[in-house]
């Protein structure tokens, strides 16, 4: 049985003659600890996708089941509660709360959770040590490197130890090097058992990912065009 | 980590605008409490310049005949050959309803007799109470005894007496034993002796013509003891003698009302303030809520933010509030009483009153701008960066 079922899941802005579809009736399935990356152009709606499977944006039709949750059979608050407890995200522009350091900002998905100070921290400290970051728990987001800022937010996206992690161009603002660095620190998340969605523009490190899913004018390319698999060469 | 960890991190990065809410919460509370602190101070000056007055309650025999100015107040009058109130009636004063508010009674009786040839009023008081009653009396010499006399000033120059002298009324001879210093009221032209004296000479033994009844302190309901001493004493009129300063207590009230108007004005305009600069702070922040949301933060996580930390700043405005309120009341005093000293404490029910006035206020006018950030819906919210 599949981990991530998406099916037939359509998504329109507007009505009317201003109407856009963002997606129109896609779907496929994700198996538990894949790594998959969605590849498209601008405006392909592979985003869109993305909030959708991040139970952030409401489909206007179709069905998406995680583990056997129908998620957007979940009201709003149920729904924040399966984003905490299944989901990370890294999002492409890092996202970090300015104003909290960096073992706090890896701290915030704890936040809510019913468990101690000094637990939560030592979580947070583990998640920072996964992404070679242990040393800067007291800086603010501002003293340490864009590179550096995008492990925080992967660390924040981990704290919790989510099943799934949702990446939206990752390496979207990070120079080569960084990038490196960071597509190794995913595969070594998806080794440990992560189930990974990564969106990105990049086809060199979308072979990072195990199966690559074509998104073009709101649909997977697999059903307009001719399906298209590949597996990434795992150094 | 903790929600309220992020909010004070946000209050420490946003010094600017929480001081801004702040300042517009501390204003209207420091002004409802000057308005406040003015008036109590005030009130609580004026109860003691009431109280300086001595007797507030006079007794007098029901007459329709003669009216008397006394003291520099019309207390109505009386005839000195009218029946006059049997002194045993007064003990019933010891058992009315409001007995404890009774500081002190003195008795008089009154009636003229003629030192040498000039005509003189004879005046005979209880001179413990006279400490009560006239306290701004002051003598020389000392209170009389039973033959002794004491001269109001007038009295004295135009009988030409002094201490140690000898008078003679009705056929018993009395020794000046004390003169009074000017006060300007009639005690000046009264010759005073011991009350059984007095009534001995002037041949009113039991009898009085008049009591004095001080009874005034801040709590004294002296319309409801007036209504219970006419009860005890009949054949007596019962007046207050409080009308003296009703005019400026009410002119104070007018005065608090006045305030509170002022006071309420400013504090709706601290409550916009605060709601505005949420509203801002909110709408500012809407992709800080929005990654609270995609990581799992409920609704009422992000209405906890915003009320608490509006609960802060306003907590914080009802405390320093108080505090600059207290300290224009003290420095503003002397504009409004020329009394010397009149003290300004700390009230710690006001302080509450206005701290938790401040905090429900703030969280009040923080409730929209809340509901707001639990309503911003996640993926806009990240869309909108």
């Amino acid at each position: 049985m599949s981990y991530i079922k998406v099916e037939n899941v359509t998504k329109q802005y507007g009505s009317g003659d201003a109407a856009v579809k963002a997606l129109r009736g896609m779907t496929f399935d994700i198996q538990e600890g894949e790594f998959v990356g969605v590849m498209g152009e601008s405006g392909s709606g592979k985003s869109t996708l993305l909030s959708v499977m991040g139970a952030l944006n409401t489909p206007t039709s179709g069905k998406y089941t995680v583990d056997g949750i129908e998620v957007y059979g979940l009201n709003s608050e149920q729904r924040a509660d399966f984003r905490r407890e299944f989901l990370g995200f890294v999002f492409q522009s890092f996202y970090l709360i300015p104003y909290l350091t960096v073992l706090e900002n890896v701290m915030l998905p704890l936040t809510t959770l019913k468990m101690k100070g000094q637990e939560k921290r030592n979580m947070a400290s583990h998640s920072l040590e996964r992404v070679g970051l242990g040393g800067k728990s007291n800086r603010l987001p501002s003293e340490i490197s864009g590179g550096e800022q995008e492990r925080v937010a992967i660390a924040r996206a981990i704290a919790n130890e989510p099943p799934i992690l949702l990446a939206d161009e990752p390496t979207g603002s990070l120079d080569s090097k960084t990038s490196k660095g960071i597509m190794d620190l995913f595969r070594k998340l998806n080794v440990d058992g992560t189930t990974i969605v990564m969106v990105t523009h990049n086809r060199d490190y979308a072979h990072y990912a195990g199966r690559i899913l074509e998104v073009s004018d709101g649909l997977l390319a697999q059903q307009e065009r001719q399906f298209r698999e590949v597996k990434c060469q795992l150094a | 980590m903790t929600l309220k960890n992020i909010v004070f991190s946000n209050l420490k990065r946003r010094k600017a605008k929480a001081a801004f809410i702040l300042v517009g919460l501390l204003i209207g509370v420091s002004a409802v409490v000057a308005f406040m602190s003015l008036v109590n101070a005030l009130t609580h000056d004026i109860n003691q310049k009431l109280e300086k007055y001595g007797a507030n309650i006079l007794i007098v025999p029901e007459t329709e005949n003669l009216s008397l100015s006394y003291g520099g107040l019309s207390l109505g009058g009386f005839s000195f050959e009218m029946q006059e109130i049997q002194q045993d009636s007064l003990e019933k004063l010891r058992f009315i309803k409001n007995a404890a508010n009774v500081a002190a009674v003195g008795s008089m009786v009154l009636g003229a007799i003629k030192v040498d040839s000039h005509g003189v009023l004879l005046a005979g008081m209880d001179f413990d109470a006279a400490h009560f009653l006239r306290p701004w009396w002051k003598l020389r010499g000392t209170p009389p005894g039973e033959d002794g006399v004491l001269v109001g000033s007038q009295a004295a120059r135009v009988l030409q007496l002094g201490l140690g002298d000898r008078v003679v009324a009705n056929h018993r001879e009395l020794t000046v034993k004390g003169i009074l210093e000017t006060t300007g009221s009639q005690d000046d032209h009264i010759l005073f002796a011991r009350l059984s004296t007095a009534q001995s000479i002037l041949g009113k033994e039991g009898r009085i013509s008049m009591a004095e009844v001080a009874a005034l302190c801040a709590g004294c309901p002296i319309e409801e003891m007036i209504k219970q001493i006419s009860e005890v004493v009949p054949g007596a009129r019962v007046m207050g003698i409080k009308q003296v300063v009703q005019g400026r207590m009410e002119t104070l009230h007018h005065f608090q009302k006045f305030g509170m108007g002022i006071s309420a004005l400013v504090m709706l305009v601290g409550g916009l303030v605060v709601l505005v600069t949420m509203m801002g702070s909110v709408r500012e922040r809407t992709s800080e809520f929005g990654i609270f949301r995609a990581i799992g933060f409920r609704r009422r996580h992000l209405v906890q933010i915003v009320l608490l930390e509006a609960g802060i700043i306003s907590a914080i405005a009802g405390i320093t509030g108080y505090l600059v309120g207290l300290g224009a009341t003290k420095a503003s005093i002397s504009i409004f009483t020329k009394s010397v000293g009149v003290a300004v404490h700390i009230n710690p029910a006001m302080a509450g009153g206005v701290i938790l006035l401040a905090v429900v206020l703030g969280l009040v006018s923080s409730a929209y701008p809340a509901l707001m950030a639990a309503k911003l819906d996640p993926n806009e919210a990240l869309r909108s960066l």
